[in-house]
């Protein structure tokens, strides 16, 4: 947590300005039990009314002082805290957005968003509270401490006492409370994970007639959930009435004393009052601070998980000085390229070389996991290759300025992101300023007219987060034609066509092969009626190139190949081509 | 927020009495406030006698903690008269009022916490029971419910709204009490001492009140700003995260950043308001607490030199109008308790009021020995009463016949699915197994003749062996071993480190897309259903492990009635019967050669696999 404090830094002066002023506050608000021992032992004990309307006023205007302090001291620092908050959350979006995938990997997506807003957000309320109530606490104790002295240094032995008693109660709640508390949270997860669980599964659990275990699992999760929270609340319980017992008789103590003390002359009534009055303030400061304590680990957590992204380095870094593409051509070659992730034992990629020029549909085929992904990823340098080169227009992608590379390639991953927005908008992602002729161009090719016509507002539809409001197959039309607005020398398709049934998927691809001939495609496939035709297809296994080729010359080379294709397509239909 | 409400917050410590107390900061309102507050109420009862006793206790705590004070003011004009006086301190007066004092503070302290273990379990006895009550419900509802919620949100009912409902109980409930009391109790001390100083001290009430009020409202409305901006934050946040691929290739980094940046300063501007407005309460509450002592000082120093009050009287009234303005901050804040707890509860009663699913057959009719043969006679079904998707489908399948169902996706296949294991039900005609009508089989019967194997492959959070003898009770080790073999996914486990006891972490991630589907298909073949409903699309599967399941596919297939969501050419081809769906309706039937000769959808759709290329070949 207290890694977090250097980004307080732009803000030294407004935290400079609290502190002074929880300094006043502090000293003002100490110093009106004194001028009522004043009022007692001057003004009471000595008749003059005068005398006490005085002290009257000018605690009167000590108190006005402490809230004017206060006030302005918690503006100041809830400034300070959300705008810390406030670029946290920044540098992290921005760190992120340099990310590349694997880095997006190692953290998870769903942790990343956790960590942007969750997370900045209970480091924010922690450190408002440091900022207003835990700079306050202290220094009441300290100041309490020192008025306590000031009126009876004997007396002030009862303080010692108190606060033992106090850290002794405190102490042993807490330690037997702040485990079980742990063990509540995972308990809570607990009955939340088979919650979850009992309605995805609802089918499943209904078709196999599994309701009455089911019963008996939730069951066995909620008891034990209740039963452990009933053990915690029961030890805390009994912290508030004992602090509430140690502050009374702790009063109860400063009467007796505070007589004997009176009696033989070593202060006075009024004293006795004040000095009650100190010792509360001091005994609440300690409690204040110790609940605050409680906040710090939890926060602590959150400081962990967000310092552990902004420490992730980047791998992907520009070129200094970045070389232009030999023209735009749009070629793509692998020379030797072998890639692992890092610190991974096995290479994804193993010493892959291959031309795909213009006008060439070039396919990569293979099972889960054999590095198709992978391998396109590299073109427009989501990754680096470990070995070898890839090069496009001639020039090492790692010699090329991202903008201008990423520019040549249109990608249409294999995860179809769409966003919020009207569907020009989105298009217009693959170019900025596309006009609406050539949006619905490109929505044309890529065979999505046939449902956007039906939309009321066209082209200006409404995507929903996520693209919700549209079917898997609409979403990957959409996506596609993102990049064909975008007009690139590269195409790449990643898995792009599975969620289209056969016709449209057949349609697309005639469509497409006519709009974008000159331009050099790759398509990533598991269907081999997808990949049947293309002018080069890359069989990968385990990461290495098990052959290259047309359909024809493959189904007698390359073993690999055949084994796939056997499993998609029966004998008679390979017969009958 | 963010995480979907599937957390249930962490526990606050009870602070019973501790500052703030429980309020929420944003006030959710009920839409039947009486009503479902009568409800709520009702269903405590059943633990109405321990918080009786509770309120009793802390009545009582309050009470002996009330009289406190003014007794120590009592002791300290004692020693004031004694001083004055100059005969000395009657110390064993002294000693005497302290004892009783300590005696009361210590009966105030035990009943305290007697109350706050009462509590404790009540409030949490008193949710678990709701727990399990919703849950029971729950059960008892059709699919058609969950299908139309999400998951998000009846979780969110059943964690996040039965937990606020806990906290109140556990914590405003006898606090509202105590504060109250202490109100009431705290002005007749002051009364008792000096009706005309209690009267200015008073005073102070009305204007705190209207301090508290100002102050809830207006940080009312920036925190929900702050809220709304939040949540807008998240969104945008998520989306490019989400979306970190496209937005790479295309360049958009920075794009992101300045939407970012946007949202990110508007929240900061209402952040900081929505704190600083969250945390002026204190400040301001405390400013009217000192200006009350000030005036009790001033008026109470002289009404003592007139002798109409003694000095102890006023260290006492010191204490008690400090005591008075936290009751009174968390009395004002009672309404925005109360509102969220009701608003709590009403969500819960909605799922509790849900309609439960109709039982059709209540003495039901048992299946005996049963064959596997299937009809669907004239059956038409809806999801909606304007939309029938299924019109008067007429079909007769054979023990051990195959049925393919075909389409593109969203073609409603799984409609059929729902029907037949009653999932839900039809609307006209009947559907019989071996002669009898589904209707008149209980639920839990029907299921036991049928296995299902979809895409969407359901594990739970338990080991593979447990996963896999979910489908036959009292399955032996022997069977799960078997079953596991029949489905080739004993290999793959037995090379885990901890074989068949490994428990499937949740999400199931611990193993493959494709094991899990193997270990789905070994479920099944355990259960040995009459008939299977099978699913055969795989997606993202290696070649190897497509071949083990389409083995394990053909192997389960065998010797069954089989309803096959087909993707795999050669199981259509050799279907005894094809349906072919599309916009959610049966629009064609018959087996291969029929349909082909009919030249119609079908026809088309089977012929677009192999010469989509030739068209453009063809038509250019």
């Amino acid at each position: 947590m207290t890694k977090l404090f250097k980004f307080l830094k732009p803000y030294t002066r407004w935290i400079i300005l609290v502190l002074a002023l929880t300094m006043v506050q502090a000293f003002s608000q100490l110093y009106l039990p004194d001028l009522m021992s004043e009022i007692v032992d001057k003004g009471v004990v000595g008749g003059d009314i005068n005398f006490i309307i005085q002290t009257g006023l000018i605690m009167l205007a000590f108190s006005v002082v402490v809230s004017v302090a206060t006030i302005i001291a918690r503006l100041y620092g809830a400034k300070t805290g959300v705008a810390f908050a406030r670029d946290l959350r920044r540098r992290i979006f921005v760190k992120v957005e340099g990310f590349s995938l694997h880095d997006f990997d190692q953290v998870g997506t769903s942790s990343l968003i956790t960590r942007t807003t969750n997370d900045v957000t209970q480091v924010q309320n922690v450190m408002v509270m440091i900022l207003t109530m835990m700079i306050f606490a202290p220094m009441m104790l300290i100041g309490g401490l020192i008025m306590a002295l000031k009126t009876d240094i004997a007396l002030s032995w009862i303080i010692l006492v108190a606060a033992a008693v106090l850290g002794v109660v405190i102490g042993v709640v807490a330690g037997r409370g702040l485990p079980l508390f742990k063990s509540i949270q995972k308990k809570i997860d607990k009955v939340n994970l088979v919650l979850r669980e009992s309605l995805t599964g609802i089918r499943v659990i209904r078709a196999f007639n599994k309701e009455k275990f089911e019963e008996a699992r939730f069951e066995e999760a909620n008891a034990d959930l209740t039963g452990t929270s009933i053990k915690v609340f029961r030890i805390m319980s009994f912290m508030f009435p004992a602090l509430m017992l140690i502050m009374n008789m702790t009063t109860v103590a400063i009467v007796w004393f505070g007589a004997h003390r009176i009696d033989s002359g070593a202060i006075q009534v009024g004293d006795m009052m004040a000095f009650q009055q100190y010792v509360m303030q001091i005994m609440f400061s300690i409690m204040m601070a110790t609940m605050m304590f409680v906040m710090i680990p939890r926060a602590s957590a959150s400081a962990e998980r967000i310092l552990s992204v902004l420490n992730i380095e980047n791998e992907v870094l520009e070129p200094k000085k970045p070389l232009e593409a030999k023209g735009s051509c749009g070629c793509v070659t692998f020379n030797n390229v072998s890639f692992s992730y890092k610190g991974a034992e096995k290479p994804v990629l193993k010493n892959i070389s291959f031309e795909a020029k213009p006008g060439e549909i070039t396919a990569i085929i293979g099972s889960t996991g054999s590095g198709k992904t992978s391998l396109v990823n590299l073109i427009p340098r989501f990754y680096d290759v470990s070995e070898g080169e890839v090069l496009v227009d001639g020039v090492d992608v790692r010699e090329q300025g991202k903008e201008a590379l990423r520019a040549k390639v249109g990608l249409v991953p294999q995860k179809i992101s769409l966003f919020s927005g009207s569907i020009k908008e989105n298009l217009q992602y693959g170019k900025s300023d596309a006009t609406d002729a050539e949006v619905l161009s490109a929505l044309k090719t890529a065979q999505a007219s046939e449902f956007i016509d039906t939309l009321e507002d066209g082209i200006n539809a409404r995507v929903e987060q996520g693209g919700a409001n549209f079917s898997g197959g609409q979403k990957q039309r959409l996506s596609i034609a993102r990049a064909l607005v975008r007009k690139p020398e590269i195409y790449i398709f990643d898995d792009s066509f599975s969620a289209l049934d056969f016709k449209t998927d057949a349609k697309l691809r005639s469509a497409l092969r006519k709009e974008i001939d000159h331009a050099t495609v790759l398509i990533v496939a598991q269907r081999v009626s997808t990949v049947m035709n293309a002018d080069r297809i890359l069989v990968l296994d385990q990461g290495e190139i098990a052959g290259i080729g047309t359909h024809k010359e493959l189904m007698k080379t390359c073993d690999v190949y055949k084994e796939i294709v056997a499993s998609q397509l029966s004998e008679e239909e390979l017969g009958d081509e | 927020m963010s995480d979907n409400n599937q957390k249930m917050k962490t526990p606050a410590m009870p602070r019973g009495g501790g500052p703030g107390g429980h309020a929420p900061l944003v006030t959710e309102k009920a839409k039947n406030f009486k009503g479902t507050l009568k409800r709520l109420i009702k269903d405590i009862g059943f633990q109405k006698y321990a918080v009786i006793f509770a309120v009793i206790l802390t009545l009582g705590s309050t009470v002996f903690a009330i009289v406190g004070p003014k007794m120590l003011g009592n002791a300290t004009t004692e020693i004031f008269a004694g001083m004055m006086g100059g005969m000395g301190i009657n110390f064993s007066k002294i000693l005497s009022i302290l004892a009783t004092v300590s005696i009361l503070y210590l009966i105030s302290a035990v009943m305290n916490y007697g109350q706050q273990l009462l509590m404790a379990d009540v409030s949490q006895k008193i949710v678990y029971k709701m727990r399990t009550d919703v849950k029971a419900k729950l059960d008892r509802l059709p699919l058609k419910f969950f299908d139309r919620h999400s998951h998000g949100d009846i979780l969110s009912r059943v964690t996040n709204d039965i937990d606020t409902i806990s906290g109140t109980l556990q914590q405003s409930l006898t606090q509202i009490i105590s504060a109250v009391a202490t109100i009431i109790g705290v002005a007749v001390m002051m009364f008792s001492i000096s009706w005309l100083m209690a009267l200015i001290t008073l005073l102070i009430l009305p204007i705190a009140g209207v301090i508290t009020q100002f102050v809830v409202k207006r940080s009312q409305k920036y925190f929900k700003s702050q809220q709304k901006e939040l949540g807008l934050l998240n969104g945008h946040v998520e989306e490019m995260f989400g979306g970190h691929t496209v937005i790479q290739a295309y360049g958009k980094e920075k794009d992101a950043v300045e939407t970012f940046d946007e949202v990110n300063e508007r929240l900061y501007q209402v952040g900081w308001k929505a704190q600083f407005m969250g945390g002026i309460m204190m400040p301001l509450m405390n400013m009217v607490n000192n200006f009350a002592y000030v005036l009790v000082c001033v008026i109470g120093g002289v009404m003592a030199i007139n002798g109409r009050i003694s000095i102890g009287d006023v260290q006492a009234f010191i204490q008690y109008s400090r005591s008075f303005s936290q009751p009174i901050a968390q009395v004002a804040q009672i309404a925005s308790v109360l509102q969220s707890t009701v608003a709590a509860a009403e969500r819960v009663y909605e799922v509790m009021d849900e309609e439960e699913e109709a039982i059709t057959a209540k003495d039901g009719v048992s299946l005996k020995e049963v064959k596997g043969g299937v009809v669907f006679d004239h059956i038409s079904f809806g999801y909606n009463k304007d939309v029938t998707v299924i019109k008067q489908l007429k079909l007769d399948v054979k023990p051990g016949q195959v049925v393919a169902i075909v389409g593109p996706t969203g073609a409603g296949k799984t409609t059929l699915v729902n029907l037949l294991m009653r999932f839900y039900d039809v609307d006209s005609g009947q559907i019989l197994l071996d002669g009898t009508n589904t209707l008149d089989v209980p639920r839990n019967d029907l299921r036991k003749n049928f296995g299902m194997v979809l895409q969407d492959t359901w594990l739970f959070n338990g080991s593979i062996r447990d996963n896999i003898a979910y489908g036959r009770e009292g399955a032996t080790e022997d069977d799960v071993v078997k079953a596991a073999q029949m489905a080739h996914a004993d290999r793959f486990i037995r090379r885990l480190p901890q074989g068949y006891d490994t428990i499937l972490n949740e999400e199931a991630t611990n193993i493959s897309q494709g094991q899990k589907q193997l270990l789905t298909i070994a479920r099944a073949l355990l259960a040995d259903p009459k008939i299977l409903i099978l699913d055969e699309a795989t997606s993202s599967v290696d070649t190897r492990t497509e071949a083990y399941i389409q083995q394990g596919m053909i192997a389960l297939m065998e010797g069954r009635t089989n309803f096959v969501i087909a993707h795999r050419l050669s199981t259509i081809r050799n279907a005894d019967t094809i349906l072919v769906m599309n916009d959610g309706e049966v629009v064609e039937q018959g087996n291969h050669q029929q349909l082909m000769a009919k030249n119609g959808f079908y026809a088309d759709l089977y012929n677009a696999q192999f010469l989509g290329e030739d068209l453009q070949e063809q038509g250019a």
